[in-house]
């Protein structure tokens, strides 16, 4: 892996439907001016500057990390664009972090951000390419299809989808950041809520969000003068496979079991649910959350549904997952990955504020993207590797 | 820094008009070429470089993996930016010392739109975007500043051309275009038609390696001596539009030019440079320091043939091919984006110092 890096700044926007008050340039420079307070730096401190964001067709501009260079104190610096669909904010944070793991610098600024207010998701995904037969509309419509067979294939019960529905929503309550804030979220509410594309109802979706995230990045040296405690990374992997071919299990996808394998590999974790002590995971439909615990081996296959009808990944459970209310809660697309991997640092750090679990010394933050085809993780502990 | 050098180099022939292939298809016999060359069927990391707005519908590195063959899963990132920035981070992945050889491509079809439009996307969405500025005429803008600053004349304009456009004829990977004739018409002044790149078609794949795997994999690999990219301000008006300032730092810090390094400086024998238009070679030699003797696009350069997203990675081939065959001991390439020569991307090659 290189040199060590630690997470020394974060920064977040209050994630909302529509941030009408600030441009996409006001949006990001607000996560970075937040991340580098943390840090105690300026943007002169800064070496380099890696952004990310889903695709372009979001919000309508093309390649905008050539604009924002302005607003993220840029000029005379280099400045990259990540681009991994739905992953994308967790592949920012590894391409950040291999910057320091690399050597190559000192500080690194990260963002990742969507400004879903002005665009149309679910249009800009569904694409009649000349060569290619549409087979989706938004993102509910292809993954719908694979929930069904997780849930034909593991047997589990109709309510799991809606328990993590609620749970992530409380959890949001105590997240200050957190879009989605429903008092007195209840299965009864989830339940009452339309069916948008079986076996997902309205509640058991993400939200459209505006909203950024930052983190700064630091080698050993810098982090050492920084002045808030640090989460040091610990492991970061990406993997990424084909999205259509015969056999390929889009249930539980091996670059997902192949990724997790390279990341825990790395942090030397064998037993990843009583190794780790919170995970930040990316559950965009609810039904996901009992599908990532087989695919990052929290337990065997067939067996998700069952922590999480046992209140396992509760906020008082024995391993929480999405403590601070997760993409179900806040989902602006390209940052929606950061956020994970920065709540990840944020708990470490012993700074997550209402949503913090108690003690932890080790979190995993994962996102994934395109057809669950693309994965990007990083586990972060409070003791340097 | 760990040693890493280019080891691979392959490329479509580029297309002048739309072939009825679509991106994957221009791209996959790249991709088997290169592995066939190196005899690698798996890399320690894979990056790519393409941009959707090219074809109009999200995620066109989605359907690229098809071309790469990513099973089992492969470690794998992607930037929306010309793919001499992914080879940037397969360098700075390299560089963790765990993987030793790096797959990096890029590729762009811009004939299926109008890329002049296309490219206005990219600006500021509040303030300029809205006036509607398109990529010839704020290059034209750039060069009447250059021309104005340097005192160059529009003929020095037509001899970049002349000079690309002939060793464009000499690469049979290139479209044939003719001489320019001084009576061709303005397209924006000072900018004629022949000042201006081509729409083409096309793609690019590098294979990079570290060290001993490098030495196995090519017999005079182009060791990557330094790297390094930096951005401009955005905002036009906020720069001396006249000089190319990222490039000029991005070249220091690549160790080129003589503030850092007087012996790479003068050792430069071959200059592939992202120049998309003609004034720009001009503002890119100036900025790099690049002497009258040193060689800039034998391969005719993005005036000849520029498919978008890939034509600063072939800058990075180009310059590699010309070492791989003994033509130069050091070679400069060089990889530009975002409108006026905003970022740029300067990576400085050597065959081996003992030779």
């Amino acid at each position: 892996m290189g040199n060590p890096c630690a997470v020394i700044g974060v920064g977040q926007t209050r994630y909302r439907t529509k941030r009408l008050d600030v441009s996409i340039a006001g949006l990001v420079r607000e996560a970075a001016l937040r991340a580098l307070e943390d840090a105690g730096l300026t943007f002169a401190d800064i070496d380099a500057v890696v952004i990310g964001k889903a695709p372009d067709l979001f919000e309508g501009v093309m390649m905008p990390e050539a604009y924002l260079a302005d607003a993220l104190g840029a000029r005379g610096k280099p400045v990259m664009r990540v681009h991994t669909a739905g992953s994308v904010g967790g592949s920012t944070g590894v391409v950040a972090a291999s910057l320091i793991n690399a050597g190559v610098h000192d500080r690194v600024l990260v963002v990742a951000w969507e400004k879903q207010s002005e665009s149309n998701a679910t249009w800009a995904l569904t694409t009649h390419p000349p060569y290619n037969a549409s087979l989706v509309v938004g993102a509910g419509g292809y993954f719908a299809p694979h929930i069904r067979a997780y849930i034909r294939r593991s047997g589990a019960p109709d309510h799991i989808g809606t328990l993590v529905a609620v749970k992530d929503r409380q959890n949001a309550l105590k997240n200050p950041y957190a879009h989605l804030r429903i008092p007195g979220i209840s299965r009864e509410m989830v339940e009452s809520t339309p069916m948008l594309w079986e076996p997902i109802r309205y509640l058991e979706t993400c939200p459209s969000s505006d909203g950024a995230c930052a983190m700064v990045l630091a080698s050993e040296t810098a982090a050492r003068r920084a002045p808030n405690p640090p989460a040091w990374v610990h492991g970061a992997a990406m993997r990424s496979e084909p999205i259509f071919f015969a056999g390929r299990d889009t249930v539980n996808p091996r670059a997902g079991r192949d990724c997790a394998a390279d990341v825990y590999g790395q942090a030397g974790i064998t037993e990843p649910r009583g190794q780790l002590d919170c995970a930040e995971v990316y559950v965009p439909f609810s039904w996901y959350e009992p599908m990532w615990l087989e695919n990052l081996g929290f337990c065997g296959e067939g067996a998700g549904w069952k922590l999480t009808e046992a209140g396992a990944t509760a906020l008082d459970g024995d391993i929480p997952w999405n403590p601070s209310g997760g993409v179900l809660s806040s989902n602006p697309i390209g940052a929606s990955g950061l956020i994970r991997f920065a709540e990840a640092a944020l708990q470490v750090r012993g700074l997550a504020g209402e949503h913090q679990v108690d003690g932890a010394r080790r979190a995993l933050g994962h996102a994934y993207g395109g057809g669950a085809q693309f994965f990007a993780m990083w586990i972060v502990g409070s003791a340097k590797p | 820094m760990r040693d890493v050098a280019v080891v691979a180099f392959a490329q479509t022939d580029h297309m002048a008009e739309d072939s009825g292939l679509s991106e994957v298809e221009l791209l996959a016999p790249v991709i088997h070429e290169i592995k066939e060359r190196t005899g690698l069927q798996r890399f320690g990391f894979t990056c790519s470089g393409s941009c959707d707005y090219l074809a109009g519908a999200p995620f066109s590195f989605v359907s690229a993996l098809d071309a790469v063959g990513a099973w089992p899963p492969i470690s794998e990132s992607h930037v929306e930016m010309d793919a001499a920035w992914a080879l940037y981070e397969a360098w700075v992945r390299l560089q963790h010392g765990d993987v030793d050889t790096a797959l990096v491509y890029g590729f762009g079809k811009s004939s299926q739109g109008d890329l002049r439009q296309i490219m206005t996307l990219q600006l500021d969405p509040y303030y300029l975007a809205p006036l509607g500025p398109d990529q010839v005429s704020l290059a034209a803008l750039q060069a009447q500043a250059y021309l104005r600053r340097s005192g160059a004349k529009e003929d020095d304009l037509r001899a970049v051309a002349t000079r690309s456009r002939a060793a464009g004829r000499a690469n049979p990977r290139v479209p044939d275009l003719p001489e320019p004739a001084a009576d061709d018409p303005y397209e924006i002044a000072p900018l004629r038609t022949y000042d201006i790149a081509p729409i083409t078609d096309g793609a690019a794949a590098i294979v990079l390696a570290a060290g001993e795997r490098a030495r196995e994999l090519c017999d005079r690999p182009a060791w990557i001596r330094g790297i390094d990219h930096r951005a401009d301000a955005h905002a036009l008006g906020a720069r001396d539009l006249s000089r190319a300032e990222s490039a000029r730092l991005a070249g220091e810090r690549a160790g080129a030019t003589a503030a850092t390094s007087a012996a790479a400086a003068a050792g430069i024998e071959v200059a592939e440079l992202h120049a998309q238009f003609s004034h720009e070679e001009l503002m890119l030699r100036e900025a790099l320091e690049l002497g009258d003797d040193v060689t800039v696009n034998p391969s005719g350069g993005a005036l000849a043939a520029n498919p978008v997203m890939a034509t600063g990675l072939i800058r990075i081939g180009e310059a590699a091919a010309r070492v791989f065959d003994g033509t130069a001991r050091r070679a400069l390439a060089h990889a530009a984006s975002g409108p006026c020569l905003q970022q740029n991307l300067v990576c400085v090659l050597e065959g081996a110092v003992d030779g």
